[in-house]
């Protein structure tokens, strides 16, 4: 314990006392700026109608209230798709998409990481290509495959794309690398089949980049029908999800940013929860996500 | 026969597309009528006849080159000055600061803050301290609505790249900076400029392919701060022109020569900066 004490008492290799000062100085700054607009939402969500209107506007809320929340599932009362519908649909996706993003994105990573197949290095190529371009690049023919498909306005349409996203892959791929090959040698000298190695032995060792998969992919959709490549894959309004239903009944008017901030406040908790309890795990996994030469 | 899932998928949304878009990208396309080969027509109405694109081009450079830049320094800056914080609240500073990009709709909490009479914050405290009389119409003026996405943009951007800049340092053999002090490195630049930016090239090259894709992606947060067209295409970017053509017109052999454009403009930048950072620590 003393020896523990001791230590962390020792000054730290190459660091100075002013240097110090204004390493923290510029941390605080930088994550004011990061924070207060998440101070503003809260506030902005919990203020009553007329405070809205102050002059100057108050910063932190007064008088604290529910209204807001409430005027929005009012708002919802009077659509003709009840809010669990949206709620249904948002949540029926994401799961849908995140648990088969993980599954197959797992299932490609393991042989490309570790078995000597040909064509790997060719697959592999193919994969960091496609992180150097954003997904709008290939919206228009996506759109016209998935109506020939006959995919158009169903649930399919948002989910299958999302299987096959190539950061998953990427990252599982260089997470795997990892492992030792000794450990797979062993397991097959014992005579495990390749497919009992990858779901008995490699699975459970890949544990933190799975939760990262299922982050990263989850923030995905989530998210997802607001933008305008989820909006015009479906346009039934029974099948839309949370998050375009409120940015459509949200848009426009100062007084309606009261129940947009009540919004984003419930829109962003479940990302944010989903992030806290795999953080560690996230970490763990970027450190392998590397770019080698 | 485990890839097979993942990449019949990844043939059908992303490789294929993107021969398939530089394929529709030589004809006219309204989707009722078959496609009819025309040639370079498109692209020749894009650079030449098309002025809005030359805006929406301008647009999207500046914000890559002055977003993209500024927003990996800032992930990386950030990511070594967390690491020098207590394990607690390094958690928790992380957090903070990797919010933003998984929020989803928060990002609006600006439109708020920008909004163009005297209760928008910023209005508000401008003329609160007398730097201003009257209220600024922040989201409509093309002078400022520019900078405005800008901030909002580098507000968010702190995702992918940050995370793994965080991964690299924390998983940072401690035992090269003691050796380090021993060959004579005296101070904390020495020590990032020596030791530790030479030691997270890979994560420094996969950073810099995350910062630039999204940085010339720009166009949700344009169009739900601004509108869509924004006063005097003055936020127009690539992307919204290319959901412009694609999704409102449905002409989209046109849209795929905006989309190819794009595809060049992206995988050369990304080629080039990767280029560049292997250079840099030979």
């Amino acid at each position: 314990m003393k020896l523990t004490i001791r230590l962390r008492r020792e000054k730290k290799l190459n660091r100075s006392m002013p240097v110090d000062l204004i390493v923290f100085a510029l941390l605080a700054c930088s994550g004011a700026f990061m924070g207060i607009p998440f101070v503003f939402m809260i506030s902005t969500a919990l203020k009553p109608l007329d405070e809205m209107f102050l002059f100057p506007p108050t910063f932190i809320v007064r008088t604290p209230t529910l209204d807001n929340f409430y005027d929005l599932f009012l708002i919802f009362a009077n659509s003709w798709v009840p809010l669990s519908r949206y709620l249904f649909n948002t949540f029926f996706v994401s799961f849908l998409g995140t648990a088969g993003h993980v599954i197959l994105a797992s299932m490609a990573a393991y042989p490309l990481a570790k078995l000597k197949i040909p064509g790997r290095n060719f697959l592999f190529t193919l994969v960091v290509l496609s992180l150097m371009f954003a997904s709008q690049v290939t919206s228009i023919p996506n759109y016209l495959t998935i109506s020939w498909m006959g995919l158009l306005n169903t649930y399919w349409a948002l989910i299958f794309p999302a299987f096959a996203t190539s950061l998953g892959l990427f990252l599982m791929k260089q997470f795997m690398e990892q492992i030792p090959d000794s450990l797979l040698e062993a397991a097959k000298i014992d005579g495990a089949s390749e497919y009992r190695i990858f779901w008995q032995i490699v699975m459970p060792i890949v544990r933190p980049a799975w939760l990262t998969l299922i982050i990263f992919s989850f923030k995905g959709l989530w998210g997802t029908g607001s933008g305008s490549q989820g909006a015009s894959y479906i346009y039934s309004e029974q099948l839309k999800t949370m998050d375009y239903a409120f940015s459509q009944i949200l848009s426009g008017g100062f007084v309606r940013s009261g129940p947009m901030a009540a919004a984003a406040l419930i829109m962003m908790t479940v990302p944010i929860a989903i992030f806290i309890f795999t953080q560690s795990n996230v970490i763990q996994t970027m450190s392998t996500s590397g770019m080698k030469d | 026969m485990l890839l097979a899932p993942f990449f019949v998928l990844f043939f059908i949304f992303t490789a294929f597309p993107v021969l398939m878009a530089f394929g529709l990208s030589f004809t006219y396309y309204n989707v009722l009528e078959s496609p009819k080969w025309i040639g370079w027509e498109n692209y020749a109405t894009l650079f030449i006849k098309d002025e809005v694109f030359l805006i929406a081009l301008k647009n999207t450079l500046l914000f890559a080159l002055i977003t993209g830049p500024l927003s990996y320094i800032a992930c990386f800056l950030l990511a070594w000055l967390i690491n020098e914080l207590s394990p607690k609240i390094r958690t928790i500073v992380t957090l903070l600061f990797y919010a933003p990009s998984i929020s989803g709709n928060v990002y609006l909490i600006w439109q708020v803050g920008f909004s163009g009479d005297s209760f928008g914050y910023v209005n508000a405290f401008l003329i609160k301290w007398g730097f201003i009389l009257e209220p600024i119409q922040w989201l409509q003026d093309p002078k400022y609505m520019l900078i405005i996405i800008m901030i909002v943009q580098l507000w968010l951007s702190l995702g992918t790249a940050f995370l793994a800049f965080i991964a690299g340092l924390q998983s940072m053999d401690a035992t090269l900076i003691e050796a380090g002090s021993i060959d004579g490195v005296k101070n904390r630049w020495q020590e990032l400029w020596f030791i530790t930016l030479p030691s997270m090239r890979p994560q420094l090259m996969f950073g810099a392919v995350m910062q630039i894709t999204s940085s010339f992606a720009v166009a949700d947060v344009a169009t739900s701060m601004v509108g869509f067209p924004s006063p005097q295409y003055a936020a127009h970017t690539i992307v919204t022109h290319l959901n412009d053509f694609g999704t409102i017109r449905f002409e989209m052999g046109y849209a795929c020569a905006i989309a190819t454009v794009l595809f060049v403009i992206m995988l050369g930048s990304n080629m080039v900066i990767q280029w560049l950072l292997r250079k840099v620590g030979e």
